[in-house]
């Protein structure tokens, strides 16, 4: 079934290649003609750009599907500030996304405009698939990066030019149930909280009779590059050689393990047999969930008093941190009304305060006049953590490999956390799958 | 006059047959040429294609992870299998006798095989909870403590092997049932004549009689168990660490996970060639039983 699904789409993209091809020549032989007639062909362009309508498709994860409204209303604003400009949304999962809009790329069909996250951006604009928007950004007189988090705008360059719009951030705190801490009669979590400080109130927080579990992290990839970083560990050297066989991320490995295997205060993927950790958050069943800022909505509601703090560290303090950015599609003729649409999303005070009003993750403004209204609600009280993280945050590490290395790590972890094989062995394991995949 | 005649039924042959063949051709045809044009490549989906030779291929004789695939899918027919051919021709001769609400249970057995991979990988998902799950409550009942099923690497493959069995039984027994009544009834006579025991007379009349409808059942459930995927995608996605990755998962990830597009058209052939050799080995065989 699948060779015929797999076949299917290489078919669809020759086809869609193949049509493309003759329209883009058909285009081709018009502008020619075009130029020929005309004895100020720049004027006319420019002319024609400023008030020719323009429909151009933006496509988007991260909208769906808690924020399909938001984004109807940033449309709406956008289309009114240029009014010859028509968006035509389309949105997809996070799951889905890349399948689809790879196949799209590959087709010829992209999207004009369309949502990357750093983690994905450098794949991207190293197949030379993003346009550079340098150009547009100097001429544009409404934006100056300036407006941005420099940071996070740098994030979205590569080879020293901007191949991206960075539009929002995210990272990851340790959120706690308050209820659940008061009946243990323990200190709330803060700012200094230690691994060891993390597993001895997990410890007594824990409750297997009530099926409450003190905290929870997954054990995967995502989490341990983090994690080996509280521990000053890292996946790989600055040169891109494998580094992930260190003391420093054995020990890393081993307390993320054993929280599951010796102090059964994290429950076990049979533990959680298929329910998220948020939903056990919800339930009151765990009393320290590590997760993102972005459940802040999903978790206004719940039945008990909850908090977040910075996350633990070891050695030192590290935090996640997700950008979500908007490209254009290199293939696309609607560039400039694509980077219009991108820069808006990125930097415009409308997007930042809807973004707010509705939590839908961070704007990557630099202005804090806006974020004001951010820090007012509640809860969390402590929303201040969320940008305290900003100060220790340890980025992704960028290889095109990522899913594979990914895969294999998450596989090889789980053996850990059945118990087959050792966090040691773990690590050996992983050192000689990672050489092989990078050759 | 006779030859216009059959030149015009020719045509409607060819006019009716048109939107199939051109689909064929178009979604089919051409998608397997390019792929296997594609299995000496390399391709992301992103970059340019480059010619790559027979690397494909032999990264693919090294490579631990297709030989994984490769177990975990001969594992997966071997518990399969002979659970559906049981279970289907046992079901087919309990149904084929006279007897009270005859049709509603052949429709009962029939309605997983119409339900979609989707629908019945949810609800067996939620049977196999470990904490949760029907199963294991009913297993407590009589004192068994039930194993973790899917998040267990040495239970998640008799878990799909087992929900893949109760969805197929049912396409089994019916095409036993037609071969069975294809049997004449003067068989069943004769033998009860001569004092046969109805033990004698499934094993020495019907079994040899069933043949060719058994070979047929053998060769397409092979062929569709060499292809299992949506249940494993969807109860497990091939894990707890890879216990469960069969071939065309594994194809799955290398195309829409790792977009290695060239490599997964090389295992795709594999896979193609796997099943052909099976197949022509079951003709041959046939052959030989027929003589």
């Amino acid at each position: 079934m699948l060779k015929r699904k797999l076949a299917f789409f290489m078919m669809l993209g020759l086809l869609v290649i193949a049509m493309v091809g003759c329209s883009s020549a058909e285009t081709e032989q018009g502008q020619e003609q075009e130029t020929e007639n005309s004895d100020n062909e720049q004027e006319e362009v420019n002319e024609e750009a400023g008030n020719e309508e323009v429909e151009i498709n933006y496509y988007s994860f991260s909208a769906s599907p808690n924020y399909e409204e938001e984004l109807d209303q940033i449309i709406e604003a956008f289309e009114e500030k240029y009014p010859h400009i028509t968006v035509k949304k389309e949105l997809a999962a996070y799951d889905d996304y890349f399948t689809k809009l790879q196949t799209q790329i590959a087709g010829g069909n992209a999207p004009d405009v369309f949502e990357l996250n750093y983690e994905n951006f450098v794949q991207y604009a190293s197949r030379g698939t993003l346009a550079d928007l340098t150009d547009y950004i100097e001429e544009d007189e409404e934006f100056d990066p300036s407006q941005l988090n420099q940071q996070a705008f740098e994030a979205y360059q590569y080879d020293g030019k901007q191949y991206g719009m960075v539009e929002s951030f995210s990272n990851v705190l340790t959120f706690y149930n308050k209820d659940l801490f008061d009946e243990a009669g323990l200190d709330y979590p803060t700012a200094e909280w230690t691994w060891e400080d993390e597993l001895e109130a997990a410890q007594q927080l824990t409750n297997p009779d009530e099926n409450v579990w003190g905290t929870y992290a997954p054990t995967t990839m995502n989490e341990f590059y983090k994690i080996a970083a509280q521990n000053g560990g890292k996946i790989f050297n600055d040169d891109g050689s494998v580094a992930i066989n260190s003391e420093e991320n054995l020990e890393a490995l081993t307390y993320m393990v054993e929280k599951v295997t010796n102090h059964g205060v994290t429950p076990s993927p049979a533990d959680m047999s298929g329910q998220s950790p948020e939903d056990l958050f919800l339930n009151g069943q765990l009393a320290v969930l590590h997760t993102g800022i972005w459940m802040f909505g999903a978790f206004a509601d719940a039945p008990f008093e909850w908090d977040v703090a910075l996350e633990a560290g070891n050695t030192q303090k590290a935090h996640h941190f997700f950008a979500n950015g908007l490209a254009v599609s290199a293939d696309t003729e609607k560039q400039e009304a694509a980077y219009k649409f991108a820069s808006f999303m990125s930097a415009s005070q409308e997007v930042a305060e809807i973004r707010i009003n509705s939590s839908w993750e961070l704007p990557a403004i630099s202005d804090q006049s806006v974020l004001g209204p951010y820090l007012e609600q509640t809860p969390p009280e402590n929303r201040e953590a969320v940008f305290e993280a900003l100060d220790t945050l340890v980025m992704p590490p960028v290889i095109a490999e990522w899913s594979r290395i990914s895969d294999a790590t998450n596989e090889e972890f789980e053996k850990a956390l059945y118990e087959e094989q050792s966090p040691e062995e773990t690590l050996n394991r992983l050192e000689s799958e990672y050489n092989d995949i990078l050759n | 006059m006779v030859g216009m005649k059959k030149r015009n039924t020719y045509l409607w042959l060819i006019v009716f047959l048109l939107p199939n063949f051109l689909g064929f051709i178009l979604f089919i045809g051409f998608p397997i040429i390019s792929s296997f044009g594609l299995s000496f490549t390399q391709w992301d989906l992103l970059g340019s294609i480059s010619f790559v030779g027979f690397d494909n291929y032999i990264r693919m004789v090294q490579d631990e992870e297709f030989w994984r695939a490769f177990r975990n899918t001969f594992l997966f027919i071997f518990g399969y299998l002979p659970l559906v051919m049981v279970f289907g021709l046992a079901c087919a001769l309990l149904l084929n006798k006279q007897m009270k609400l005859r049709a509603f249970f052949r429709a009962s057995y029939f309605l997983p095989v119409i339900t979609s991979w989707v629908a019945v990988s949810l609800v067996w998902k939620w049977l196999y909870n470990p904490n949760y799950g029907l199963i294991n409550y009913f297993l407590s009942l009589i004192g068994i403590d039930g194993p973790q099923w899917l998040h267990d690497p040495s239970t998640a493959m008799i878990g799909i092997i087992l929900a893949s069995a109760w969805k197929d039984i049912g396409f089994v027994m019916v095409l036993f049932l037609g071969g069975l009544q294809n049997i004449s009834p003067s068989y069943y006579e004769a033998g009860s004549i001569d004092g046969a025991s109805k033990f004698r007379m499934l094993w020495s009349i019907t079994i040899p009689l069933l043949g060719p409808t058994t070979f047929f059942v053998t060769v397409i459930s092979l062929i569709n168990s060499f292809q299992v995927f949506d249940q494993v995608m969807i109860m497990t996605e091939g894990g707890p660490s890879g216990s469960t990755t069969v071939m065309v998962q594994n194809i799955y990830n290398y195309a829409f996970r790792y977009y290695e597009m060239g490599y997964a058209s090389a295992m795709s052939w594999a896979l193609f060639i796997v099943i052909f050799f099976f197949t022509w080995l079951q003709i041959k065989f046939q052959d030989k039983g027929a003589n």
